[in-house]
């Protein structure tokens, strides 16, 4: 279980989150939906402490994780349990693509023998729709969209309990984001995993999440079961969804 | 007013800066004795910083030591001391020229490269992937980086001191006519240890300190190609000058006694 309460963060005399409040049970899917720039992937980086909030306080299972020094054994522990795709990819490109997929299975506490390793790599490469002739391949030989997907392989490489997933199906064909839209729900069922998935895509919020959250004017606009999205009767919501250019949500900022 | 404000403001930033480059030297410093260790990444550096240096040592250590005869020779030949050519340019080389260019080479050649590769590795948020993926990115790339320079460069600057004096010797002998086998004794019975071990010794500094800039100005990069293009100019420019600072310390504290 994750708690947020009363998160705030901001870079310089940019106010970016003013007080979030959120929670998201073990096991379920939750959606972050709002308009870019809003401060989505900030409130991401601020659960796993690669930004440390102002103030506010941010609990994983009742331990609150903005009080973990960097570099202690607990953080190291906290953050075994946790895979993240990052919004750009954030592959390595020193590394081959399976080396950036298994990175975790080839170091550290998780170690295991390479070949078992290459593997599991390939396997996860097949899952999200890549053949094993990427494996050999480097980042930059890819395109975006395999990119993003070789992102969400290494996420999901070492199987952990939660994961992240920042954006998932920009820059898809609609063809592989129902792929992924599958494998993150696959993912929540099987693994039983809690996730976090920030999008844009209305089509994945309905096939991915349990509860749909919705950051504007860094707070929590709303927050929800998808079943009640539509009928929300919130005029942020409705905009959002309808894609309508009037409504409360300025079009420029 | 504004004009003292200006110059308050530059002195605190600058102590402010000392103080983080301290902390992040010992920060990386204090990764040498606590696991994991990434041999494979460090191997790596050696390869990077050591292996593929040399060329730019020598063409050079090879050019100076070869203008060092000449001007020495020019220079003698005022007070008739043309003879003192090898004795100069063997200290000249291992002492002073030898560590300080190679350190200068470094800068322009390594610092700038690992500048480039972590900041743009900041500003692609692969250091947050790593971190997540739970490695330090201190461990994995700058202990590494670091520890191959501090290695490496006294091997360099020792190359680079025996090519200067052969670029020495070929213009001592070819140009100036200096007896071959007179040459070489006088270059080889003046030396001191200690000439070398102080020649050494500065490499060792001033590696580190190439590396360590590297990664500092790297890991703090700032947003963007902009950010890259910074974080790299500032760190060929922090390293450089810290190279020449450290350089006149040493020498200060080898020689002056
Ligand atoms: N490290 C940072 N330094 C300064 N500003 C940042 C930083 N990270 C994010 N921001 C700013 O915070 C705001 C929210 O960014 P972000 O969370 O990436 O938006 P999004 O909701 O599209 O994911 C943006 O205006 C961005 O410029
Ligand atoms: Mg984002």
């Amino acid at each position: 279980m994750i708690e947020l309460s009363d998160v705030h963060k901001s870079f310089g005399s940019k106010d970016v989150l003013r007080g979030v409040n959120l929670t998201l049970p073990k096991g379920e899917s939750m959606v972050i939906i709002g308009g870019s720039g809003t401060g989505k992937s900030v409130l991401l980086k601020c659960v796993l402490g690669l930004i440390q909030p102002d103030t506010g306080s941010i609990a994983v299972d009742g331990q609150d994780v903005t009080r973990l020094r960097q570099g202690s054994s607990e953080r190291d522990a906290f953050l075994a349990r946790f895979g993240m795709l990052f919004q750009g990819g954030a592959l390595f490109d020193s590394l081959p693509v399976w080396q950036n997929v298994a990175f975790r299975l080839l170091r550290g506490s998780l170690k295991r023998p390479k070949s078992e390793a290459r593997e599991v790599a390939i396997e996860k490469l097949r899952r999200v729709g890549l053949t094993p002739d990427v494996a050999d391949l480097f980042p930059a030989e890819l395109s975006g969209g395999m990119q993003k997907r070789v992102g969400l392989a290494r996420a999901i490489a070492a199987e952990p309990e939660i994961i992240f997933f920042d954006e998932p199906t920009t820059g898809l064909d609609p063809i592989m984001s129902g792929v992924i839209n599958e494998l993150i729900r696959e993912i929540v069922v099987e693994m039983g995993a809690t996730a976090m998935t920030i999008t844009h895509d209305m089509s994945s919020v309905r096939a991915i999440a349990d509860d749909v959250a919705m950051l504007h004017g860094g707070v929590i606009q709303w927050s929800g079961p998808v079943k009640d999205m539509d009928a929300s009767g919130d005029p942020y919501v409705t905009q959002f969804i309808s894609g309508s250019a009037d409504g409360p949500i300025e079009t420029v900022r | 007013m504004s004009f003292l404000a200006t110059i308050g403001r530059t002195v605190l930033g600058f102590l402010a800066a000392i103080g983080s480059v301290t902390l992040f030297a010992m920060e990386t410093v204090s990764h040498l004795f606590r696991p994991p260790y990434y041999p494979r990444e460090f191997g790596h550096a050696l390869l990077q910083i050591g292996y593929f240096s040399l060329p730019v040592v020598g063409l050079t250590t090879i050019f100076t030591g070869g203008a060092l005869a000449l001007q020495i020779y020019a220079g003698g030949a005022r007070f008739s001391a043309e003879a003192v050519v090898p004795q100069i340019v063997a200290i000249g080389m291992v002492r002073e020229l030898g560590p300080v260019l190679v350190g200068l080479m470094i800068a322009a050649r390594v610092t700038s490269s690992i500048a480039a590769e972590i900041a743009t590795m900041k500003v692609t948020e692969q250091i947050d992937a790593l971190t997540t993926l739970s490695t330090n990115p201190m461990k994995y790339l700058t202990l590494p980086r670091v520890l191959a320079a501090t290695l490496v460069m006294p091997v360099l600057v020792g190359v680079g001191d025996v090519i200067g004096i052969m670029g020495g010797y070929l213009v001592g002998v070819e140009r100036l006519g200096f007896n071959a086998s007179t040459y070489l004794r006088n270059t080889v019975d003046f030396l001191e240890f200690l000439d070398i071990v102080t020649s050494l010794a500065k490499g060792a500094v001033f590696g580190f300190l190439a590396a360590l800039m590297g990664c500092y100005f790297g890991m703090r990069s700032g947003r963007g190609a902009q950010g890259v293009g910074r974080a790299t100019k500032g760190a060929v420019v922090a390293a450089s000058v810290l190279i020449l600072a450290a350089n006149f310390i040493l020498t200060e504290l080898f020689f002056a006694a």
